[in-house]
């Protein structure tokens, strides 16, 4: 990579990173098999670095008990071990992903079995978007980076906060985060992602022809995406829901201190333990009165 | 304490320089050297050869003193942010804005960092609100309302550039403490206040104002530009708030960006409650509506205010009917980093870096970059405490001040 002259970067290079979910308790219950899945993959992956030799392919893995980088298109470590039947980008990735589940069930053995079928999306996109810094502190040319979320798990509520931090960081760097959910019910995180970050969710109806899902929509670099035809966004539905009932609201109360919503008004919070209304007014008369004075 | 010690050196330091530039008369050419001190990043090795300074490590200990003296600030207490601000940003347009000793004029440096604040400010503070407020020819005037739209303050401010006549800090304190009084109790008010000038032309007494101020409980902070006056620094005092003055460019824009984080909430400061807030949903598309902010019609692409239906077309916003606030969940989701900061990471030292009994440590966790320098000596690294893995110093700064989560406490399942 070092030898490229940078002047050959113009803006249609791009650095994909892939995160693949590995989560065994999803890929036992889905109708595609991860060993299918894989192929469709690899063929795609395959088809980036075909469109543009500069192109870069980074894999992270997104497992149920751990995360971890997979498989970097730019290393050198992969010339070696070329055989003659697997071509190199096959065999090191697939190797590196069996060492991969290998050490994620291991980790999972040492708690009881609970019933979280979430992966840890969190970490990876953490993982991805820290990459991605690197990438531009390399100067001022460089592939336009992405994020690929491939992902089937169902959204894990306890990560929300470090996925939206994640979201943020992203969209401000300007870094488009695409997803492809696989599984039965539509991800809310990833809709969200793709929605602010400016990327693209699909959610394949037949995935029999992933393949062709992923190389129609998620190959093209983001010069050309704005001429063509992508799925467009469906309504994202950003009402959120109250922390005590956990039910979707129109209109609710919100604590000022630290920002738990509520459907209805209490007297505590029950995040912060901020004592609200009537129950302070002893301690806020001195204030409320001066509140008040301009008013009256 | 530690800032204010290095601020106070730094200060001194200043001005031995401005000093000496005066006395010796120097050209402008001859001033860019002594401005740069480009010797000063030059160092001698055993050998005898000239090395660059390595600026990163130096830079990368400033940070986390900094980091370091704001979550031990933060510790103290439960952590509390006031994450509901209402600002009034105070640009004095006087006389003394126009002065060059800022390129090219205070005055054009300081709206260039102001227009980087507002969108700061409201990136992290996508709850609060702001105005604009300047001092001209001793008059205070409202440039723009309390509002959440930072291309309409930007916008007000670009148009309105051009100084004359006295600044007065008393009509400016009067003005807001008039806008800022009404404000609900939950919400926190704060006064920046952007002075350039030397002196302040008052038509009362602004010890008074001062008092009147800090009774309702308006936090304000002064960024000079020229030097530290008396006057301000007491308000600062008074009112809670933070003095400083700029030494160069890079300098105020550090200040002024010092002041977008929300301020850890004092709590006599606002008082707890509980704010109603509408979750609007997105207009159904193709839908035709008169929006309540332009009052044009238009199709699609808008939010209906639950209580009252009227169509607003961005958020976060107030319902220009019926007085809601109107979020989105992305909007709270914004603010909750603060809430829950990531704790500064350790330093790792050489020693234990280089034993053998893992590989993982010799690559940034985060971004996967080598943490040896040439030589296969170990370069500088940190720890995150919860889970120990290693990152580099860059991924460090990135992951503190954007990213807020840690990647290494993110990839474990909490057990």
């Amino acid at each position: 990579m070092a030898s490229v002259p940078s002047k050959l970067y113009s803006d249609d290079v791009s650095l994909v990173v892939v995160l693949v979910d590995t989560n065994p308790f999803f890929w036992a219950t889905s109708s595609l098999s991860f060993s299918q899945f894989l192929s469709h993959v690899l063929a795609f992956l395959n088809s980036i670095l075909l469109l543009n030799q500069l192109n870069q392919v980074v894999v992270i893995a997104t497992g149920h008990n751990s995360c971890d980088y997979v498989y970097d298109s730019s290393s050198a470590s992969h010339h070696g071990v070329e055989n003659r039947t697997i071509p190199a980008l096959y065999s090191v990735l697939l190797q590196k992903m069996e060492e991969f589940l290998i050490k994620d069930e291991k980790l999972g053995k040492q708690e009881s079995p609970g019933m979280i079928a979430s992966s840890l999306l969190s970490g990876s996109l953490s993982l991805a978007l820290c990459y991605i810094q690197r990438l531009f502190r390399t100067g001022p040319l460089h592939p336009q980076p992405r994020i690929l979320c491939l992902q089937g798990s169902s959204d894990g509520p306890e990560q929300y906060v470090a996925i939206m931090n994640s979201i943020f960081s992203a969209q401000r760097s300007m870094v488009p985060i695409d997803s492809c959910y696989v599984g039965a019910h539509n991800s809310a995180f990833l809709q969200q992602a793709s929605y602010i970050t400016g990327g693209v969710y699909v959610k394949p109806q037949h995935l029999d022809g992933l393949f062709q899902y992923l190389v129609t929509v998620f190959a093209t670099d983001l010069h050309c995406r704005s001429s063509l035809q992508l799925p467009r966004p469906a309504g994202v539905d950003f009402r959120a829901s109250c922390f005590c009932h956990k039910t979707t609201i129109d209109m609710g109360y919100v604590c000022s201190v630290c920002l738990s919503i509520f459907c209805k008004h209490h007297k505590k919070c029950s995040t912060c333990g901020s004592v609200f209304g009537q129950a302070q007014a002893d301690n806020s008369a001195v204030s409320d009165r001066k509140r008040k004075a301009p008013e009256t | 304490m530690h800032n204010g010690e290095k601020k106070r050196l730094n200060g001194e330091a200043e001005e031995e320089e401005e000093d000496d530039l005066d006395e010796d008369g120097m050209d402008a050419w001859e001033r860019t050297y002594t401005d740069e001190r480009s010797w000063e990043s030059l160092q001698e090795d055993e050998s005898g050869l000239l090395r660059p300074i390595d600026n990163k490590a130096i830079y990368h200990a400033q940070y986390r003193r900094r980091l370091r003296s704001l979550s031990t600030a933060g510790n103290a207490a439960r952590i509390q942010k006031g994450l509901i601000r209402f600002l009034y940003v105070v640009v004095d347009l006087s006389r003394a804005a126009g002065v060059m000793d800022f390129r090219p004029s205070r005055m054009a440096m300081i709206a260039k960092h102001v227009e980087a604040f507002i969108r700061e400010f409201f990136d992290q503070n996508p709850l609060s609100q702001m105005a604009l407020v300047t001092i001209k020819d001793g008059v205070a005037h409202c440039l723009t309302e309390l509002g959440g739209s930072p291309e309409a303050h930007i916008k007000t401010l670009m148009g309105k550039l051009g100084c004359s006549g006295d600044s007065s800090l008393q009509n400016a304190l009067e003005l807001v403490h008039g806008y800022l009084d009404p404000i609900p109790s939950y919400g926190h008010r704060e006064v920046l206040i952007l002075y350039s000038s030397l002196s302040t032309c008052d038509p009362g007494d602004i010890m008074e104002t001062i008092q009147k101020c800090k009774q309702s409980k308006l936090r304000c902070s002064v960024i000079g530009l020229a030097a530290e006056l008396f006057i301000c620094k007491h308000l600062c005092q008074e009112t809670g708030g933070s003095y400083s003055v700029a030494l160069d460019e890079g300098h105020f824009k550090e200040l002024i960006l010092e002041h977008a984080p929300p301020p850890p909430a004092i709590a006599e400061f606002a008082i707890a409650n509980l704010i109603k807030m509408g979750f609007p949903q997105r207009a159904a598309e193709g839908s035709i509506s008169i929006c309540s902010c332009h009052k044009e019609a238009k199709v699609g692409e808008g939010y209906i205010c639950p209580r009252c239906k009227a169509r607003a077309c961005e958020l976060p916003t107030e319902c220009r009917i019926c007085g809601l606030t109107l979020v989105s969940s992305p909007h709270l989701a914004r603010s909750y980093h603060h809430l829950f900061p990531i704790a500064p990471f350790d330093d790792l030292p050489p020693s234990r870096q280089s034993e053998p009994h893992n590989r993982s440590h010799r690559t940034c966790f985060g971004c996967q970059q080598s943490l040896l320098i040439t030589g296969n000596k170990p370069g500088l690294c940190v720890a995150c405490p919860k889970c120990k893995h290693t990152f580099c110093l860059d991924c460090d700064i990135y992951i503190h001040e954007s990213l807020h989560n840690c990647p290494g406490c993110e990839s474990l399942r909490p057990s």
